[in-house]
């Protein structure tokens, strides 16, 4: 199954935030979205995801969902999203219900992702009980809990530490090695992207073009590798490259807005 | 390297103390210092009474008003007062708190009904309520109803506010997560607006019950042969200042009542906080 995107745009009011977005997310492939902050990445994201409206150009799917994806395209949230009112588990159940799995299957799945994102002690505990490290492991079992051809992801590190972002990463992309599924990763942190993408997605500064996709042929298993840190740091310096002066140029425009 | 650090630390020259600069504004529990207040105050009024220095006709002793609350209660005057009292006060906050829970609720949700209830809200929530009690007696007469409904008024605006502006506050974010998990309409409202907005709905409660409570003395004081707002007025007309404050004892402990009531109902509902 394939997520297009054919000359994307969208204004807020009249204000352009997003301009001629051609992007296709193929199967079992991770595009990470970089680009300077306010550049309309998380627009991007709403708009392939169903949950904007674009004003311009189409979202198309190619093909079906596997049978078994309860949701196909679903969202890891950059603030987590979670009820605080219900404990993890009742959490997770909540984007189960509507599915009508009974009881005992619902039970099946919320201990399986629990297990596989290392929550299982956490299942009666609420969401202001645990570290934000865990909060978002909460927010990932809930997604893997739908099944999700399409994993969406705004930022979802970046209200994290640096050391916690670093082990939360490295779990994320052990899950997905384990079952490989098409994911669209936001963020502006280019270690991130180098880390997890096989594409990477440079946009421009306000109104958000794509200036450039850069592809990372090196498996995500072999990029922690020594002999690999040379390929990595020359693409790095690639990206950081296409990015520096519309950063530069888009950090002072938010400041003379604000 | 690290030793050079020890030896750095280490208070070889006794240097002055670094001077406490922080805790600025800190708010600490003092967990007595409330009922010994309450209690020393109570206290010196019963001594200026019982030295004579306070004119009973004008503030009676803390005693003597006890004694008053023991005499009605033993001629069971109290009793039906404070009965009469409480099924107007239950009916009158019940019936509004229903009507401006659902109000709220609907234009919490729904964006015409927003834009129609907030003109309407805006022109009739500053109305004193009790003004409209004569009003209502001619409508409906002098019984139980037109009382019922002022205290039913006085409760519903504030209600229907408080739960629209709870609504608001439910961060849209979680609706945005629930609807791109493809949540249903009615699972939205049930399983997110509702619990994110009943914070805000309890303490709109603590609100109307003290709107209800003065509507209530009042309206019972404009006319009613029994209930506590009653009681006080036919004290206060008889020049029994004990019998009168005993009166208003009663309102305010039932006021306490109330809040501790729903102070235990958010310690219950509001668990997760
Ligand atoms: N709901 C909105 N209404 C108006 N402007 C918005 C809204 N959301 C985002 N914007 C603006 O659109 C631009 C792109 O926003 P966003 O997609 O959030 O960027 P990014 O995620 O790359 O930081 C920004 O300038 C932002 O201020
Ligand atoms: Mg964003």
């Amino acid at each position: 199954m394939q997520l297009i995107a054919r000359g994307v745009g969208h204004a807020y009011g009249a204000m352009p935030a997003l301009q001629g977005i051609d992007l296709t997310v193929q199967d079992r492939e991770i595009v990470a979205i970089i680009g300077p902050s306010g550049c309309g990445k998380s627009t991007l994201l709403g708009i392939l995801g169903g949950i904007l409206r674009p004003t311009a150009g189409t979202v198309a799917i190619e093909g079906a969902p596997p049978a078994d994806s309860l949701n196909p395209f679903t969202y890891i949230f950059q603030d987590f999203a979670l009820l605080p009112w219900r404990t993890v588990a009742r959490n997770i159940e909540l984007v189960l219900h509507r599915h009508r799995l009974g009881r005992a299957g619902t039970a099946r799945i919320v201990a399986d992702v629990l297990r596989r994102t290392g929550l299982e002690q956490f299942a009666d505990a609420y969401p202001r009980q645990l570290s934000g490290g865990m909060r978002q492991r909460v927010g990932i079992a809930r997604a893997l809990a739908v099944r999700p051809a399409v994993l969406l992801m705004d930022e979802p590190l970046s209200a994290l530490d640096a050391q916690t972002r670093e082990l939360l990463l490295e779990d994320f992309l052990d899950l997905w090695l384990r079952a490989p599924m098409a994911a669209v990763y936001v963020t502006h942190n280019l270690a991130e992207a180098l880390r997890v993408a096989d594409r990477v997605a440079v946009m421009s500064r306000r109104p958000g073009r794509l200036r450039e996709i850069v592809p990372i042929v090196i498996p995500q298993a072999e990029r922690t590798r020594p002999e690999r840190q040379g390929e990595i740091a020359r693409l790095h310096e690639t990206l950081w490259g296409l990015i520096k002066d519309e950063a530069r140029i888009a950090e002072r425009e938010v400041a003379g807005h604000a | 390297m690290l030793d050079r650090v020890d030896q750095a630390a280490r208070p070889a020259l006794a240097g002055r103390p670094m001077p406490f600069r922080g805790g600025g504004f800190e708010i600490t529990p003092r967990r007595w210092l409330a009922p010994g207040a309450f209690a020393l105050v109570l206290a010196a009024w019963q001594l200026g009474s019982s030295l004579g220095l306070i004119n009973p006709m004008f503030l009676p002793s803390p005693l003597a008003i006890l004694a008053a609350l023991r005499d009605a209660a033993l001629s069971g005057a109290l009793w039906i007062n404070l009965s009469a009292s409480l099924v107007r006060f239950g009916g009158g906050w019940v019936l509004g708190t229903a009507a401006g829970l659902l109000v709220g609720l609907v234009m919490g949700i729904f964006s015409a009904a927003r834009a129609i209830g907030l003109a309407g809200i805006s022109a009739l929530f500053p109305i004193p309520k009790i003004a409209l009690l004569p009003l209502l007696i001619l409508w409906l007469g002098i019984g139980e109803t037109s009382k019922v409904t002022t205290i039913a008024l006085g409760v519903f605006f504030p209600m229907a506010v408080a739960t629209y502006s709870a609504i608001d506050a439910v961060p849209r974010n979680l609706i945005r997560m629930a609807q791109s998990f493809n949540l249903g309409w009615s699972a939205i409202v049930a399983r997110i607006i509702l619990p994110g907005a009943l914070p805000g709905i309890l303490a709109g409660m603590r609100i109307t019950v003290s709107v209800g409570l003065t509507l209530l003395a009042a309206a019972e004081m404009i006319g009613a042969r029994y209930g506590i707002g009653a009681f006080i007025l036919a004290a206060g007309n008889l020049m029994l200042p004990d019998q009168l404050l005993a009166g208003v004892v009663v309102l305010s402990l039932l006021g306490l009542g109330l809040a501790w009531l729903l102070g235990r109902a958010e310690r219950v509902l509001l668990r997760w906080r």
